[in-house]
């Protein structure tokens, strides 16, 4: 029964290719000539001090800002790509989501659930289990405008995980996640919910791009990290080489300084006082 | 914010019609009740219409014979009607409540879109100046018509006035959509202020035609500034009705695309709607019948805002339902108040626009109050 197609099997398809990406706004350069690769079933964090240039980065991947360089999903070019078929590509979790009328939970999250080949059933048991990710089941029926922030933010998460629900359907290239700072409106056992599912959406082989504030969330979920400043790629790589004491210091302008857990063994970031 | 979200939060009508949406937040079958409800009071207040006026006529004796005699040419009342009552429904009150009813809801309509669009509860063609404009530009034809212009008016025949008014209403959106909007973010402040001022700038424009205008021209000018649907004929519905009917039959394609830009411009892109285009048709759409009912009934004010906005707490701000509820509502909501008007200081008659303004100002008033707080004004 399942109709199962092929894609190539050329690398590229699985992967984001960022090349000499320049945005300008005015005469500010927001972003500089910035390259990288990130390949479906990793987690990317973009780290960096604020005005570095990591929303401006996202915004332009998801050929919301105009900009100059190439930037290729699953081998195309987005900008050659209708917002129908990019829609099915990745979906985009924005920073905040003010909404215009009141809508309730469960019309938000149907304004993801844009694949027409499901019926009624299906929809609404996408939509209770995307519920149910983000911790918040049996809120269909609120409105969205009386939620908390961090709820508001759950919402909107699973409103973009039932837009690309399949890290891989069984009929094309893997999807991708960008997540502008998903966790930075949330409660510290929201955050971790959160961040475990994008991890698992990136094991299960989706890519996940996120922008992250949080250096120890980022130690602990990220695969890979870029790390920018002044809209210019500082360094990037595999999480253990690039969050290194010398390097955070450099990019934040700050003493930090990375050390393990006493309790648990992970590696954290604090501030490194002198004292 | 708390201010707003309780004011907004959809009425408990789960009393009313036995359908409780708060659990899994389905309202989808509360407003096709209400639509089937809205239905029936559209077709309710079109029989009042025709039933109720200064002289009484045993419409059920007269309405059977309608179809048939609609469309013919036929000279005389067919037998059994008396030829008075049968010119008072077929040539007066019929064309009014039908007039009544396309421009209802192209105005309703307009004003739901229009809300989708800027992303707010308060844009409204008559309140942001589209009527206005729209108003300059029939009355531009209204007065030149004879002269400067008449080759065009020639060509145009009686589509003229209306596609003047659609022409002067895109003018004025697409102006007040380049004002009022930055970088996908439509500044309230900003759309109402512009209104204003463009308010006052076709208002003194319209002023200038009224020093060249002739005696004639000039009672087809007052017409405007108060709106009516007196004087409703067959040519009026003919030149109107194509207008308003494309529009109301192309806006339910809207509807999915006004529901993603709720999120915002950027996020409704990002599930796949083409917001450029979307913003270009909902634009044409609502100057179109703007312009439409503009031209054939002038300056009926309010019914954009207040009937969407009783839509949105009933059934909810979906706009593949809000639409259609909104068509009806606007209809029938016209056409009851067109029949106050012609019956309240009878046999004279009360232009429509003041008892759409007496009652839609204060709750424009109400709106606005509730959601100060939000609009920083």
């Amino acid at each position: 029964m399942l109709q199962h197609m092929t894609f190539s099997s050329d690398a590229s398809v699985c992967e984001l290719h960022v090349n000499r990406v320049t945005v300008q706004m005015g005469k500010t350069t927001i972003v500089s000539n910035l390259s990288f690769d990130a390949k479906a079933g990793e987690f990317l964090a973009i780290i960096g001090p604020s005005g570095s240039g990591k929303t401006t980065l996202l915004r332009a991947m998801t050929g919301e800002l105009v900009c100059s360089g190439d930037v290729f999903l699953a081998g195309q070019d987005v900008r050659g790509l209708s917002p129908e078929i990019q829609a099915e590509m990745r979906g985009v979790l924005p920073q905040a989501s003010q909404i215009s009328f009141p809508l309730n939970v469960a019309e938000v999250i149907g304004l993801g659930l844009i694949d027409r080949r499901h019926n009624k059933n299906a929809r609404t048991r996408r939509l209770a289990e995307a519920l149910s990710k983000v911790g918040l089941s049996g809120f269909e029926g609120r409105n969205y405008q009386d939620l908390s922030g961090g709820e508001q933010q759950r919402v909107q998460l699973a409103r973009v995980l039932c837009q690309v629900w399949e890290p891989v359907p069984i009929d094309g290239p893997p999807r991708w996640l960008f997540l502008d700072e998903p966790v930075s409106s949330l409660d510290i056992k929201h955050q971790y919910q959160i961040m475990q599912l994008a991890a698992e959406y990136a094991a299960r082989g989706g890519g996940v791009v996120a922008v992250m504030h949080d250096l120890n969330l980022t130690l602990t979920f990220a695969d890979k990290v870029l790390v920018m400043q002044k809209g210019q790629r500082l360094a990037f790589g595999a999480t253990e080489e690039v969050m290194r004491s010398d390097l955070l210091s450099k990019a934040y302008d700050f003493p930090l300084s990375l050390t393990r857990c006493a309790v648990a063994g992970a590696p954290i970031v604090v501030p490194f006082n002198g004292r | 914010m708390s201010e707003m979200t309780f004011s907004e939060r959809p009425m408990r009508l789960k009393n009313w019609f036995g359908i409780e949406a708060a659990g899994t937040g389905n309202r989808e079958p509360l407003a096709r009740a209400v639509i089937a409800l809205l239905v029936v009071i559209t077709a309710g207040s079109m029989f009042a219409g025709l039933a109720i006026g200064p002289i009484s006529i045993p419409v059920l004796d007269v309405l059977p014979h309608l179809p048939a005699h609609l469309f013919s040419s036929r000279e005389g009342a067919p037998a059994g009607v008396s030829l008075r009552d049968w010119i008072v429904i077929k040539d007066i009150r019929l064309p009014r409540v039908v007039l009544g009813a396309l421009v209802g809801a192209a105005l309703a309509v307009s004003g739901a879109v229009m809300q989708g669009l800027f992303r707010n509860p308060l844009a409204d063609p008559g309140i942001v100046g589209v009527s206005a404009g729209a108003g300059l530009g029939a009355a531009l034809f209204i007065v030149l018509g004879g002269s400067a212009l008449a080759p065009v008016a020639a060509v145009l025949g009686y589509y003229a006035v209306p596609l003047a008014a659609f022409v002067g209403g895109l003018i004025t959106t697409l102006l007040l959509y380049r004002i009022g909007t930055r970088g996908g973010i439509t500044s309230v402040a900003t759309l109402l202020l512009a209104g204003i001022a463009l308010g006052a700038l076709t208002g003194a424009t319209t002023g200038l035609l009224v020093y060249v205008a002739d005696d004639q021209e000039l009672r087809d000018l007052q017409f405007w500034g108060l709106g009516s649907l007196a004087g409703s004929n067959w040519e009026k519905v003919t030149s109107a009705a194509p207008i308003i009917l494309v529009m109301l039959f192309a806006v339910p394609f809207l509807a999915r695309g006004l529901n993603g830009l709720t999120l915002g411009e950027a996020a409704a892109t990002h599930i796949g709607i083409r917001v450029q285009r979307l913003k270009n048709i909902s634009i044409l759409m609502v100057a179109a019948a703007t312009g439409a009912s503009v031209a054939v009934s002038g300056g009926i004010g309010f019914v954009g805002i207040v009937v969407p906005h009783l839509l949105r707490l009933t059934i909810g701000p979906d706009h593949r339902y809000l639409l259609p509820a909104a068509a009806l509502l606007g209809a029938s909501l016209l056409i009851a108040a067109d029949t106050l008007s012609r019956t309240i200081v009878a046999p004279a008659e009360l232009p429509i626009g003041i008892i759409t303004a007496f009652a839609g100002a204060p709750f424009f008033l109400w709106i606005l109050l509730r959601r100060r707080g939000l609009m920083g004004l």
